[in-house]
């Protein structure tokens, strides 16, 4: 189970995350949907333990990662996850199978022999074949989160997080990586943590849903208790409205409700 | 007004002191994987071979064509005075073994090597590789940054010596078309002058200069930000402070070497 207790964690003068409280049960999906800026993948990251919470407890199966010290400890937590990047994160200098086995050798105690095999059966897994020798630039856009994901599976991780895994990819694509996520998570019945802008896909996997706003997570519930929420940022978000209390900042220029043709533009703020 | 311009300066040594922190600490934390033992060889030997095969060409060409200058002014200056040319080889090799052949070398290599090293680990930080090694449980420093500096520390060395001989040989070349200089007279002016101790003095530098080099480069690659722009700031800054530093610091190493009698 992971669990966060007021977790704050700031850069520099800039505080994302204001004290985030959150339970992930064992064996369900959580998605976390909200605004770009408003701490989803900080959170996630600080999960894995990529960034230290400035304050509040983050626990992991009763392990926090704060206070992990020997490298054991460490690779003991790293061991329990798998981590999908936002555009794959696959090392270009290096072949599909030996990105997929590459963490085995710190995460695992396979001996290298396997890892051709090992390499197959996540690609399987994910959908596809005889790509092992391929470098990332010879793959399309939904091949190379397909490897990614098979590269996050590869050690049989206990969590799965997701970080905007439809992002980039056609409508097709993304419910084929929707789909993946629902499979492994019958498969392999892991944990997961989506984090998504992707309404359609948090839809589809999640068990339950988590709205973060302005580095809080304002609103929990499941599919449903989202859908029919009447919280005013919340509606405002999975209804993809210009016009409501979220304000989108626009370089100097506020978007305010009289400016309803205003879209959410990639690296947009939100206030 | 006097207001905007305190801030100006606190915010620069603000940051400045800032990165020297960071800076500090990825040595730190280099040395401390280095002391666990914790070496990952094989990519060792790759940053080796990628650095020493790469930079060879280029070192060897600069300090031929350097060795050559050193002996048509030093030809030309002793014509000017005595009439004949007179030391040459002792000339070109004393500036080529002391300073010119590890400073040359470690700017040519910074510019060659250390660029590529921090374009790479500049793009591999913005495309969330970096990220991606944490996550599956290697330490960026122990599988990146460490290899890196070992590979500088055997191959800067072998290149400086390499680059002493070419530096050399390029003076000779020029020694006997231009002036007519035997090529025994040229050895003999080397051979009767200089000592084990004028080849250590330059040697000892090139582990300084690969040490800096190799981090400045690391530590401007593992730092960067922003998308394409920021890995061109970033491998900018590594080429041009490892420049910088690599001329500070030779001040410095020729002052210790001297007061420590190796010169």
């Amino acid at each position: 189970m992971i669990e966060s207790v007021g977790v704050v964690k700031s850069f520099g003068p800039r505080t994302i995350l204001r004290g985030i409280d959150l339970k992930v049960e064992d064996g369900e999906t959580l998605v976390i949907i909200g605004g770009s800026g408003c701490g989803k993948s900080t959170f996630l990251k600080c999960v894995i333990g990529l960034h230290s919470p400035d304050s509040g407890k983050l626990t992991v199966d009763g392990l926090e990662v704060a206070k992990l010290k020997t490298d054991e400890e460490i690779a003991d937590y790293r061991r329990r996850f798998g981590y999908l990047f936002q555009e794959g994160a696959l090392f270009d200098s290096m072949t599909v199978a030996e990105n997929i086995t590459f963490g085995l050798r710190y995460l695992s105690k396979e001996s290298p022999s396997n890892y051709r095999k090992i390499a197959t059966d996540c690609l399987a897994l994910v959908g596809l074949k005889d790509i092992e020798d391929f470098k990332p630039s010879e793959l399309s856009g939904g091949m190379k989160k397909r490897v990614a994901l098979a590269r996050a599976i590869a050690a049989k991780p206990k969590y799965i997080l997701y970080d905007e895994p439809t992002t980039g990819l056609d409508p097709i694509m993304s419910d084929v990586i929707n789909d993946l996520i629902l499979d492994l998570q019958k498969k392999l019945k892991v944990t997961s943590i989506v984090v998504t802008h992707d309404m359609k896909s948090a839809y589809k996997v999640a068990t339950r849903i988590a709205m973060f706003y302005e580095g809080r997570a304002i609103q929990v519930g499941t599919p449903d208790e989202i859908k029919n929420t009447k919280d005013a940022h919340v509606r405002q978000f999975i209804e993809g409205l210009s016009v409501g209390p979220i304000k989108m900042k626009l370089k100097e220029f506020d978007v305010d409700d009289s400016h309803e043709a205003a879209a959410p533009a990639a690296g947009q703020e939100t206030r | 007004m006097i207001t905007t311009v305190l801030e100006g300066v606190g915010s620069g040594v603000l940051g400045a002191s800032e990165e020297t922190g960071h800076f500090v600490f990825l040595i730190r934390s280099t040395f401390q994987w280095i002391f666990r033992g914790k070496i990952e060889w094989r990519q060792t030997l790759i940053q080796m071979a990628r650095i020493g095969v790469e930079s060879l060409p280029v070192t060897a060409m600069t300090s031929f064509f350097t060795g050559m200058v050193l002996a048509l002014q030093t030809g030309a200056s002793s014509k000017h005075f005595f009439n004949v040319p007179l030391f040459v080889g002792t000339v070109v090799s004393f500036s080529i073994v002391m300073e010119l052949g590890p400073v040359m070398t470690a700017i040519v290599v910074a510019g060659r090597a250390g660029a590529a090293i921090a374009a790479e680990l500049g793009t591999m930080k913005v495309t969330e590789q970096i990220d991606a090694l944490y996550t599956l449980g290697t330490d960026p420093v122990r599988y990146l940054v460490i290899p890196r500096l070992l590979a500088f520390l055997v191959v800067l060395p072998l290149l400086t010596v390499i680059s002493d001989f070419t530096g050399i040989v390029g003076g000779l070349f020029v020694a006997r078309v231009k002036y007519d200089i035997p090529t025994t007279v040229y050895w003999h002016d080397i051979v009767d002058n200089m000592e084990i101790r004028h080849f250590v003095h330059g040697f000892l530098k090139t582990f300084i200069f690969a040490f800096v080099v190799s981090m400045v480069s690391s530590y401007k690659g593992v730092t960067t930000r922003g998308g394409a722009e920021g890995v061109g700031k970033s491998t900018t800054q590594a080429v041009v402070m490892s420049m910088v530093l690599v001329l500070v610091l030779d001040y410095f190493a020729t002052a210790l070497l001297n007061a420590l009698g190796i010169t």
